[in-house]
């Protein structure tokens, strides 16, 4: 195909695309009839369960599996001693280039321990309670070392990074001249943050089902974002073609980033389904899910920002140090958000790790964005008050009509709508600017906002549609459906592109052997997945009209192929609408039964490696990779502080954000609630603990680790900007994953600031810190 | 968890006798705590004796005051009208405990046994005195946030988590017990959780092999008179950080008699007598209420992480006595 038609050009309206379309799965899963990793009823299978280490840095003197062994019905035990050997493992950097982060260590690959519930065996049995029960006889012996829990400690050693992020993000950056322009301002201001351990904590943990179906050939049933990186994962671990690994992962019970890798446990199974030479399946318990799948790291952030007296940014600085594992650079990227959001001359931003010895840390929803929009959005505030502007006016003043970090236009931009109409929902102009002066009876009222913004990803991927004469479609990806609306939202985009009703699509995922998508993370998959839907669906149209054009019984017998469009699946003259014939009576006219075709969707050209796209991939050939390319958005919450009990209620939430066009307005909207939740979570009550002499956590549970409760979360109120988006890709989405929690945290300790006149910036903010917090 | 054999008992001898005679069995009631933590390997049983079947029902009003059967669910005590109406404090406590579906399955017996959720006593990876006597307390300068600032010691400062104890020692509550030779003793609810000394693995006085037949309220002004506020992170389904059982006979703006116990800050469930001293023959004024709550936590000893305890359980409670008087 030569060049893309922007969506619905030359093809069928949009019919049910954007519509609020009940998913298409509800009913399985509301049925128990949709399939999890761990729920497969494969023949011979047994169950594996990990052993893990209780201590944090040492090494492993004995395990003695004799009392294990002797259980009725365990079917093996490996240790590091007696796991099959893989044939790479990350454990140095080669290894682990080739094989993918975050991974730079493979436990029961030798006798080092590095963190705490570090797998030091996997017992496998033929029930789940045997082997459990086998798991807690096996006895380890441990030459114990003083653990690193944090970069709070003072033997922790800090050091800059080149990179973070496994090599995507520099230690360093700079543009313009920030320290000058700083000692210049008329206005400073300098502030610390700092962000809690938090985990994912998605409802279905991390789960694999291996099952060897010949020496050199495997299938894994996995809990994953992104078959085809844990293909390539564990078929270069295996060193094995990687044709020769098939990962199905159907339906996902949620992973907010912590499913965007190859964890070991899934790398475990696998090695135990050969050894023990029948399908194992392992699922991690909740309390190993807190060490085994990475988190959000406990952090430290310095915000310095330098302005003019009328509030015009012209200098930021931050800095940012945070713990890292023993064998990764990981730290979420911060500063990025910081750079890009306000139109700021001088920008300079640092990062420092510390080794602990901890489970490294992994990409967490908005990873970066959230707690970077945080410190900025608070300091955003400050200065508001500082200066006396409302907070919405301080933002409009330092809106940035260009990408300040290359001078690139945005692709699309509707923030000031965003502004506008959140306001207007919220009832922004009610507020009255001073803090601590609203009461509702004995309780403080305060409201606050932050601005949301989220890149668009650069990235690709593949569909492939099958149409049949009897009109219906097959239309398969590669992707996942994290639980967020995948299966409906290809369905309605198929459905619209092949002029067909939703029932009529069958809409398969999760399967390598179906054309690869991308990890659904980063708020990739919504826009690649559909863009390649609707690239295959006019392949499909493409490859029928040439058929049409050559034959004498079709109306449209020696037409040219750019004359001809296709509505409502009847192909037919643009210039004479009446000529032309349905598809079913071409394909049986020709005696076909069905037809394919195959689509590449390309996603967010430009912003990150800021390469050119591919004509091909992009709606507007010549401004491909000029542009900038990011959603935007605002938060308004209200809250309701009690100033005795330091308790914050969230009484009031509106959301407005411009993400490009949305495909199914029921699930869009779901999915900005859950991440504002999410991200509420964030700012009031989620907190792992680590024990400071142990490296080790004291609340892994749900119990003690609080995420929200439905009485914590009021009504919430939650609309987007139309935004037609030229350039993003074929359907002008931008995903909205991750933004819906950007500025979230920010937009609450705002609200409790303009409630109290208390600056909090410590997350999460619980009732201690209200309460030992003065006024400023 | 380790392997377990079960009996179902239906006469409380049953039950009591299969205790005795093994050192390693429990009772389990709606097995909320003890499945728990079995399963935790921070208790291990070779035996559950399922006490279910057993006739400790009832809620009802007799000549000595409120009367609860142990075996009565949370739920069920708490959305009864006549403890709603008489004695709302338990109610209240109750209703404000975990989840409807613990609720469900939780006894009123099995939760004055409930144990602490110090996050080191509930993992065997950590030294606990509490679960291995003389193995460390590394709560002292630990992630002591949740733990206890009232009756800790160098050994333990391990908070009962509990809501309704709270409210039943502020109430002078009776518990009736039975031990394996059909021998039924009463204790009040106030002696019978210990301070953990030098040793915390003992938390009650309840002796191997004994049951909690029923609990005794006695009835009083303060019993209708009554409230439980409770102060977490999220609006349900937390333990307390800090809460306030309060009871109160107020006659022309003097209190005549005081109930006054905290939760979330007591290595115990935390009579304050100290505060119903300063209250009784007080005029019920903030003034009255400030210096009570002062005398409650006078004794406080806060640890590095739960200093905040301190101002937060005076004013929870400063906030329960306003609240009760002006209802
Ligand atoms: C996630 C979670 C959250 C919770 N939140 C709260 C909360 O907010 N507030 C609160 O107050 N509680 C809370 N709880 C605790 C809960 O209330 C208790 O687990 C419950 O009340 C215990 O009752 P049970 O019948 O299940 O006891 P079981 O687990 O059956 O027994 C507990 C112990 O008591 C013994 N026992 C039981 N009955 C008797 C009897 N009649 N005589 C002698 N011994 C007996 C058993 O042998 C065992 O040792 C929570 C629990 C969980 C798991
Ligand atoms: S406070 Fe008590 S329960 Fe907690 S670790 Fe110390 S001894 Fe154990």
């Amino acid at each position: 195909m030569e060049t893309e038609p922007s969506f619905f050009e030359t093809s069928p309206t949009p019919n049910v695309v954007g519509k609020p379309l009940n998913r298409v799965d509800g009913r399985d899963k509301v049925m128990g009839r949709a399939k999890y990793s761990a729920e497969y009823p494969i023949p011979g299978l047994t169950y594996g369960v990990l052993k893990t280490s209780d201590i944090a840095k040492g090494k492993i003197q004995n395990i003695d599996t004799s009392a294990a062994a002797k259980q009725p019905g365990v079917l093996a035990i490996f240790t590091h001693l007696n796991i099959p050997k893989l044939a790479v493992t990350p454990n140095d950097a080669d290894g682990k280039k080739a094989i993918g982060a975050p991974m730079g260590f493979m436990p029961l690959t030798s006798d080092v321990i590095h963190y705490a519930g570090q797998p030091v065996a996997v017992v496998v049995a033929d029930t789940f309670e045997r082997a459990t029960h086998a798991a807690e006889l096996v006895r380890v012996t441990y030459l114990t070392e003083q653990p690193i829990a944090a970069y709070t400690d003072p033997k922790a050693k800090i050091f800059d990074p080149q990179k973070i992020q496994d090599g995507k993000t520099d230690g360093k950056t700079r543009r313009g001249d920030a320290r000058a322009a700083l000692t210049s301002a008329p206005v400073q201001m300098t502030a610390v943050y700092t962000h809690a351990i938090n985990h994912h904590n998605p409802m279905e943990p991390g789960a694999t089902t291996a099952v060897w179906e010949a020496p050199d050939r495997l299938t894994v049933y996995e809990s994953t974002q992104g078959v085809t990186r844990t293909q390539k994962a564990l078929s270069t671990m295996l060193g094995l073609p990687n044709e020769q690994v098939r990962v199905i992962t159907k339906y996902i019970g949620g992973g907010f980033g912590c499913k965007g890798s190859c964890w070991p446990h899934s790398v475990l199974t696998v090695l135990a389904a050969k050894g023990v030479g029948r399908p194992v399946k392992l699922s991690l318990t909740r309390k190993q899910q807190f060490t085994g799948m990475g988190h959000r790291e406990d952090q430290t952030q310095t915000l310095t920002l330098g302005a003019t007296k009328e509030g015009k940014l012209t200098a930021l600085i931050h800095e940012k140090t945070s713990t890292t594992s023993p064998w990764d650079n990981y730290a979420e990227s911060n500063s990025k958000i910081i750079n890009m959001l306000y139109d700021c001359p001088n920008f300079e931003a640092s990062y420092q790790l510390a080794r602990g010895n901890v489970m490294t840390s992994t990409f967490t929803r908005a990873p970066g964005e959230a707690p970077g929009s945080f410190a900025l959005e608070s300091l955003m505030d400050d200065l508001a008050y500082k200066l006396n502007i409302d907070p919405i006016q301080i933002r409009l003043l330092n809106h940035a009509d260009k990408d300040p970090t290359n001078g690139h236009p945005w692709s699309s931009k509707s923030l000031k709508e965003c502004y506008a109409r959140g306001a207007e929902l919220f009832g922004w102009s009610k507020r009255n600017p001073k803090a601590g002066v609203t009461r509702n009876g004995r309780l403080l009222v305060g409201m606050g906002m932050a601005t949301a913004s989220y890149p668009v990803h650069n990235s690709q991927g593949n569909a492939r549609v099958r149409l049949y004469a009897d009109g219906h479609a097959v239309v398969q990806s590669g992707a996942t459906d994290l639980g967020t609306g995948t299966y409906t939202v290809m369905t309605q985009v198929a459905a619209d592109s092949l002029g067909l009703p939703p029932e009529k699509i069958r809409f398969e995922l999760g399967d390598t052997k179906l054309p690869t998508a991308p990890n659904s993370g980063g708020s990739v998959a919504a826009g690649t997945v559909s863009s390649s839907v609707y690239m295959a669906a006019q392949d499909v149209w493409q490859r029928l009209t040439k058929l049409a054009i050559k034959d004498k019984k079709s109306p449209l017998f020696g037409a040219k192929a750019e004359d001809v469009i296709v509505d409502k699946g009847r192909l037919q003259l643009k210039k004479n609408k009446a000529k032309g014939e349905d598809f079913m009576a071409l394909m049986k006219r020709s005696e076909l039964t069905d037809i394919e075709g195959t689509g590449n969707g390309k996603y967010g050209a430009g912003y990150e490696t800021g390469q050119t796209a591919s004509p091909a991939s992009s709606g507007n050939v010549e401004q491909a990779g000029q542009h900038s390319m990011h959603s935007f958005g605002a938060h308004f919450c209200e809250v309701q502080v009690d100033p005795d009990l330091g308790t914050v209620r969230v009484t009031r939430w509106v959301s407005v954000h411009g993400a490009g066009r949305i495909l199914n307005a029921k699930t869009a909207r779901s999915q900005i609630i859950g991440g504002s939740i999410f991200g509420i979570g964030a700012a009031l009550m989620e907190a792992t603990h680590r024990d400071h002499n142990y490296a080790r956590y004291v609340n892994a549970d749900l119990a003690d680790y609080h995420i929200p409760v439905n009485a914590d979360i009021p009504e919430m109120t939650v609309e987007f900007i139309d935004e037609r988006d030229p350039h993003i890709n074929a359907m002008g989405v931008k995903g909205i994953g991750e933004i819906s929690m950007v500025g979230v945290s920010a937009a609450v300790a705002n609200a409790i600031f303009h409630a109290t006149g208390k600056r909090v910036r410590d997350l999460p903010i619980t009732p201690d810190k209200i309460l030992g917090t003065k006024a400023v | 968890m380790n392997n377990f054999s079960y009996l179902q008992a239906t006469q409380p001898k049953e039950a009591t006798g299969a205790i005795r005679d093994n050192k390693q069995a429990a009772f389990i009631a709606g097995g909320t705590t003890l499945l728990d933590l079995m399963k935790l390997n921070v208790e291990n049983h070779d035996q559950l004796v399922d006490i279910n079947l057993l006739a400790f029902k009832g809620i009802e009003q007799t000549s000595d005051g409120l009367r609860i059967g142990a075996l009565e669910r949370m739920s069920d005590v708490g959305e009864n009208p006549l403890v709603m109406q008489q004695y709302p404090v338990i109610s209240q406590s109750l209703l404000q405990a975990a989840s409807p579906q613990l609720r469900n399955m939780a006894s009123i017996g099995g939760n004055l046994l409930q144990r602490t959720r110090c996050g080191y006593f509930r993992d065997t990876a950590f030294p606990c005195n509490k679960r291995q006597p003389g193995s460390g307390c590394p709560a002292q300068d630990g992630e002591n946030r949740g733990l206890a600032i009232l009756g800790g010691s160098n050994a333990c400062i391990a908070t009962h988590p509990g809501d309704l104890a709270i409210a039943l020692v502020a109430l002078d509550a009776v518990l009736l017990l039975e031990n394996a030779k059909g021998k039924q003793r009463r204790v009040p609810l106030v002696d019978f959780h210990l301070m953990p000394g030098n040793t915390p693995q003992k938390e009650t006085v309840l002796e191997p092999g004994e049951l909690i037949v029923s609990i005794t309220v006695p009835t009083a002004a303060h019993t209708r008179k009554s409230m439980y506020l409770k102060v977490r992170e999220r609006t349900s389904y937390a333990y307390a950080l800090a809460s306030a059982a309060v009871g109160l006979d107020v006659q022309g703006g003097q209190i005549r008699s005081a109930r006054v116990a905290l939760g979330g800050v007591g290595t115990k469930p935390w009579r304050s007598r100290e505060a119903e001293k300063v209250l009784t023959g007080a005029p019920a004024t903030e003034a009255t209420f400030r210096a009570a709550a002062a005398a409650a936590l006078r004794e406080a000893q806060p640890r590095e992480h739960n200093r905040f305890k301190v101002e937060l359980a005076q004013n929870t409670l400063v906030r329960a006595l306003t609240e009760l008087t002006a209802a």
